[in-house]
């Protein structure tokens, strides 16, 4: 099965460990991925209320390299960059002008879009396209005794609910029982983590880390498994400074890919690991909250 | 082209159980749309006979606009299945005519469906406006006149230019 | 142009309605009759303030004796309102009422246009066609079809029932057809009824045996309208019987086969317990169901299912011999003149908004299971216990669940505000409970709702304003542990709040039935945009329907309570009563006709008829339609070829005379 790849600003920088674990548990199932050439910043959330055109144009660039790159499937890891790409190509779909001003803009760099590329996730990929019976085949060291609180985040369900429950969804919840994880029942998989307010204002944001944070403590959780880069920043960066302001919550957050690569047996060093501010603990030792 | 005051006239036949009924809702509900219809009561869209249409076409109106009852729901079980059979007939000829599609137009509309009255009328009527006025009154008039004096400039014989090229190709 | 070669001299009064400033506000009126006085043949054109009024009609009627009018055009309101009433007041002047034709100037006109100069062209237009179709008329009398005595009542709730004892009260045979076992519909489920906290079942059940002991009444339960052939005054219904297994006239009610069935305990949800709790394949719907007899579900029944069975029951029944495993199902037709129709509502799926846990949270129930719980007769004896049979000693109650809501139902459900106020009283009289009711609105609109509101204010119940977000069950404070949190946004006192809980009761809303577009297209009656059958007009006919001689009643028409339902219930069957009363309806005179001399013989009119009215004469070999028959559709009369068959008020004649009427410039 052969996909395009856009990583997105994240992948490359402060989300390096998704990439890293993500590429070789793709190329372990047989996945062929290829990075788009010259993929350029999706914009994220941020630009599309500053200006919506422009935005779109930005966005819409990555469609039309990735139209004349070959593959229909986009795989698109994430959530902001997912969810940018999808709004975006309903945005032209849907709103005659902001296409009118897409293909122009495309147009003067000899580039076109025809609405043909479809913006996949990885979730989405490996429970539908690749399917759990083929994951199961290769785990060779389940997660045994490791208690997980699946993760979404708000954008892989937000407002399109594609390959999901928006309210309750259950991919990862089924992967990670495929590894052979025990999934925490976790109330809060799609609530908010604050995204970038944790940033600008951090009274409102830092608490929204924290009920997450609490709540997978308190189900017994011995690490979160998360699909999205800033979730995972949030989740995992600010433990001192919520430690402070309410009250010691100290759990691990990783992806769901560093997870399926320690269970197909890739070494550890290769899936970014290392790079988490809270270590996760090894798997045999018994988890501990705060 | 036209006379900038002109204003299209669409004809419409509505079947009394449906859509008759959904053009009373509309007013109840005090919808707005364009007055450029003239609405002519039937007990059911089964009763529109293709010659009303032509005869309205004729008499100078710019489009006719039938409605009835969702298929399957005719208040006598099947008329608006003959209405369907009867329009798709009607509008070949129509074409052959050089008839525009969008000037004879046929709707399902049910009884509480005020809003789609509106919708259709408004719609259609931008699209008659479009096209323009149909004019057969007048054409008519021309036709009668040149039939009534034949010596004018003579008229190339059609068929003879459509002729030539067969025979050249045989040859 | 003022003679009609039929008819002679034609002298036309025409009369344009002001219907005060509903058609005046927009219309011109004393420049369209003006337009109209100039057209060959009008003899009088004059414009008033409300001609349907009396002295309206009594214009009318002296015009006619003193310009000897014979023809009559009003341009006013809808004809589907008032064609009738102009009708019988040109009668009334003396000259045959067909000769009448009416223009809609209001509903076609001055309230669907802003523009004043386009709305009176426009009257004036519609007025000039019906002044040049109005000449064609010809001189018509109604016929007369006799109505069946008999009636039949669809649906065994309390509309349906109370229907059926209006109606065979007067001495009426009535069939009242229930698909369920019994007969009750939702209220037999209720404990108490709002305001008066009477109680549902002391209420309804000698309404339930009155139609059992009735003699005028035939009440079949498990059963079914399966077809629906005819039209007013002669509707021929079959009705599929459902096999009970039971024979009615002999089981006693004692109750000794479900006591003896091979299943010692009940595996399957109990419908009337709303799954709350478990029954036998052999059962009683409830211990006062309408007849008293025992149903044996086939579906679970082993006997049934497999043949093998030990039959116990039978056993049970040894001296009665009630219980007959050969029934089969039963097709029965009845002929009836009228049918009023009464099947309800169905529950909105609560599971449908998964914010509140409904399904997946133990102690989120819907409004009609805590009605059951409260229930003295009920699964847990009129205790309400929570799964783990502990009391609850707080309870939230959250209104408009799929109602007023865009992603569900737009529509409001009308009871539930009452009916939460109503169990919130019962919950703390029965377990002093605190017991939050979390609202947008409050209504209370009956005869002693409002002071209902007011007392359940006095008894210490806590509403909050606000639209709850969600029904969790994470804790964020010590006080919250084992707890369901409603989060809702609490719009008076302006922040957002967590409330812990021990019970979370859903106000579920009302829908119509899942086969409503089934029945309705049986019955011939439409649905309207949001599913409920269609009534003739919302404010002046709400239990008639378009199809003469089929009426609605109850919650089918829409949500409402019981007094409403009754209510309509008692109207439908009034207007049932007088069809049957008069014993004839008149049919409208727009029946289709041949002209023998015309006709080829050609067949093409013989399949087009759905009510087959069309025959061939083959002796003459020509075409006959037989007029009582015909419904006046006038698909036949498109089609014939030769122009044969014409139809009366709707001839080819009157037909092109309106359109050149409408094209004529104005």
């Amino acid at each position: 099965m052969k996909y395009s790849y856009f990583p997105g600003c994240s992948l490359k920088g402060l989300g390096r460990s998704y990439e890293e674990s993500l590429l070789p548990v793709m190329r372990h199932l047989g996945m062929e991925l290829a990075e788009l050439n010259d993929w350029n910043c999706c914009g994220a959330t941020a630009y599309m209320s500053v200006d919506e055109g422009k935005a779109a144009v930005l966005a819409a660039r990555n469609l039309a390299i990735a139209e004349k790159a070959g593959p229909e499937d986009l795989m698109t890891p994430c959530s902001a960059c997912y969810l940018v790409l999808n709004k975006t190509k309903h945005n032209i779909a849907d709103y005659p002008e902001i296409n009118a001003t897409v293909q122009r803009a495309l147009g003067s760099a000899h580039l076109a879009y025809r609405g043909s590329v479809k913006v996949r996730h990885p979730l989405d990929m490996l429970v539908h396209d690749v399917g759990l019976d083929v994951v199961k085949e290769k785990v060779v060291r389940p997660l045994k005794g490791l208690k997980v609180a699946p993760y979404y985040g708000c954008q892989v369900v937000r407002p399109y609910a594609t390959f999901d429950d928006a309210w309750n969804p259950t991919t990862m919840d089924r992967l990670l029982a495929t590894l052979g994880a025990e999934v925490v029942p976790y109330p809060l998989k799609t609530k908010c983590c604050g995204g970038s307010l944790t940033g600008t204002v951090p009274e409102a944001g830092l608490r929204l880390t924290y009920i997450l944070l609490k709540e997978a403590v308190r189900r017994g959780a011995d690490v979160i498994a998360t699909v999205c880069p800033l979730c995972q920043f949030n989740l995992d960066a600010y433990h001192d400074q919520i430690s402070r302001r309410w009250g010691p919550t100290r759990i691990a957050t990783v992806y769901f890919t560093q997870l399926m690569g320690l269970a197909f047996g890739l070494p550890p060093e290769q899936l970014g690991l290392k790079r988490n501010f809270i270590p996760m603990k090894p798997l045999q030792a018994q988890p501990t909250a705060a | 082209m036209s006379d900038p005051k002109w204003q299209p006239r669409i004809v419409a036949f509505f079947c009394n159980w449906c859509t008759y009924t959904a053009a009373d809702l509309a007013g109840v509900s005090r919808l707005k749309y364009a007055p450029n219809v003239r609405i002519i009561r039937l007990m059911c869209s089964g009763r529109v006979d293709p010659q009303f249409i032509l005869d309205a076409l004729a008499l100078g109106a710019d489009g006719v606009l039938i409605g009835g009852c969702h298929l399957g729901d005719c208040h006598y079980a099947e008329g608006n299945y003959k209405t369907a059979r009867r329009f798709q007939m009607l509008q070949r000829l129509l074409r052959d005519m050089g008839i525009e599609d969008q000037r004879v137009r046929l709707e399902w509309i049910s009884a509480s469906e005020g809003e789609r009255v509106k919708t259709v009328i408004n719609d259609m009527v931008e699209q008659v406006r479009a096209l323009g006025p149909l004019g057969l009154p007048q054409h008519r008039e021309d036709w009668d006149r040149e039939m009534a004096h034949p010596a004018g400039p003579a008229r190339q014989d059609e068929w003879a230019g459509q002729r030539a090229e067969p025979e050249a190709a045989h040859a | 142009m003022n003679t009609n070669p039929k008819n002679g001299a034609v002298r036309i009064g025409f009369y344009i309605c002001h219907c005060g400033h509903n058609i005046a506000g927009m219309v011109d009126c004393a420049a369209v009759a003006l337009h109209i006085a100039k057209l060959p043949g009008v003899a009088v054109s004059r414009d008033y303030k409300y001609m349907c009024s009396d002295p309206g009609q009594e214009l009318i009627q002296q015009d006619i004796r003193e310009h000897q009018l014979n023809r009559v055009v009003v341009a006013s309101c809808s004809p589907l309102l008032h064609e009738h009433t102009f009708r019988k007041a040109v009668a009334a002047g003396g000259l045959n009422p067909f000769y009448f034709q009416m223009v809609n100037i209001r509903e076609h006109d001055s309230w669907v246009h802003t523009d004043r100069a386009e709305a009176t062209a426009k009257a004036k237009s519609l007025s000039h066609a019906a002044v040049c179709r109005v000449r064609f008329h010809r001189a018509l009398e109604t016929t007369r079809v006799p109505i069946n005595p008999d009636v039949l009542v669809v649906g065994g709730g309390i509309a349906g029932i109370h229907a059926a004892l209006t109606v065979a009260n007067s001495g009426k045979k009535v069939f009242l057809v229930e698909r369920d076992p019994s007969i009750g519909g939702h209220m037999a489920q209720f404990d108490k009824t709002f305001p008066t906290l009477d109680c549902a079942a002391c209420i309804l059940t000698p309404k339930m045996s009155a139609v059992r002991s009735h003699e005028n009444i035939t009440l079949w339960t498990y059963s079914e309208v399966v077809k629906v052939e005819g039209y007013v005054g002669n509707y021929k219904v079959t009705v599929r019987r459902k096999p009970r297994y039971v024979n009615e006239e002999l089981c006693a009610g004692c109750l000794e086969c479900i006591t003896a069935c091979v299943f010692k305990e009940g595996k399957f949800p109990d419908e009337f317990n709303v799954g709350l709790s478990k029954r036998k394949p052999v059962y009683i719907p409830f211990a006062q169901a309408v007849p008293p007899v025992v149903v044996i579900d086939p579906e679970r029944c082993l006997q049934v299912r497999t043949g093998k069975c030990k039959k116990t029951c039978i056993e049970a029944c040894a001296d009665r011999h009630a219980i007959d495993f050969s029934q089969k199902e039963e097709r029965v037709e009845v002929q009836v003149g009228n049918i009023i129709v009464a099947t309800g509502f169905k529950l909105f799926d609560a599971k449908r908004i998964p914010q509140y846990g409904y399904g997946h949270f133990p102690n989120v129930v819907t409004a009609i299971e805590l009605e059951r719980l409260v229930n003295s007769s009920g699964p847990t004896a009129g205790e309400i216990v929570l799964r783990d049979g502990r009391q609850p000693k707080s309870v939230g109650v959250i209104l408009c669940v799929g109602s007023r809501d865009l992603k569900t139902n737009r529509w409001c459900s009308r009871t539930c505000c009452m009916h939460s106020m109503k169990l919130a009283q019962l919950v703390r009289e029965h377990t002093g409970a605190d017991v939050t009711v979390f609202y947008m609105d409050i209504r209370a609109p009956g005869k002693g709702y409002e002071e209902f509101y007011d007392k359940s204010l006095k008894e210490g119940i806590q509403f909050v304003r606000g639209r709850v977000a969600e029904v969790t069950d994470w804790a964020m404070a010590p006080e919250e542990e084992g707890k369901l949190v409603i989060r809702v946004e609490d719009t008076l006192a302006g922040f957002v709040r967590r409330i812990p809980l021990d019970m979370i009761v859903l106000a579920a809303g009302m829908e119509p039935q899942a086969d409503s577009q089934e029945v309705r297209r049986m019955f011939n009656m439409s649905c309207g945009t949001e599913g409920w059958f269609l009534e003739k007009h919302p404010k002046l006919a709400p239990v008639s329907t378009f199809t003469d001689g089929v009426f609605i009643a109850g919650c089918c028409q829409g949500p409402k309570d019981i007094p409403d339902s009754v209510a309509q219930a008692g109207a439908a069957a009034a207007e049932a009563m007088a069809l049957v009363d008069k014993g004839y309806i008149e049919q409208e005179p727009n029946t289709a006709y041949i002209v023998e001399a015309d006709c080829s013989g050609c067949k093409s009119c013989l399949p087009l008829c759905p009510y087959t009215a069309i025959l061939f004469d083959d002796a003459k070999q020509k075409a006959r339609i037989n007029g009582a028959l015909c419904k006046g559709c006038g698909t036949c009369v498109a089609s014939c070829p030769s122009g044969s068959i014409r139809q009366n008020l709707f001839e080819d004649e009157e037909i092109f005379s309106e359109i050149e009427g409408v094209l004529a410039y104005v």
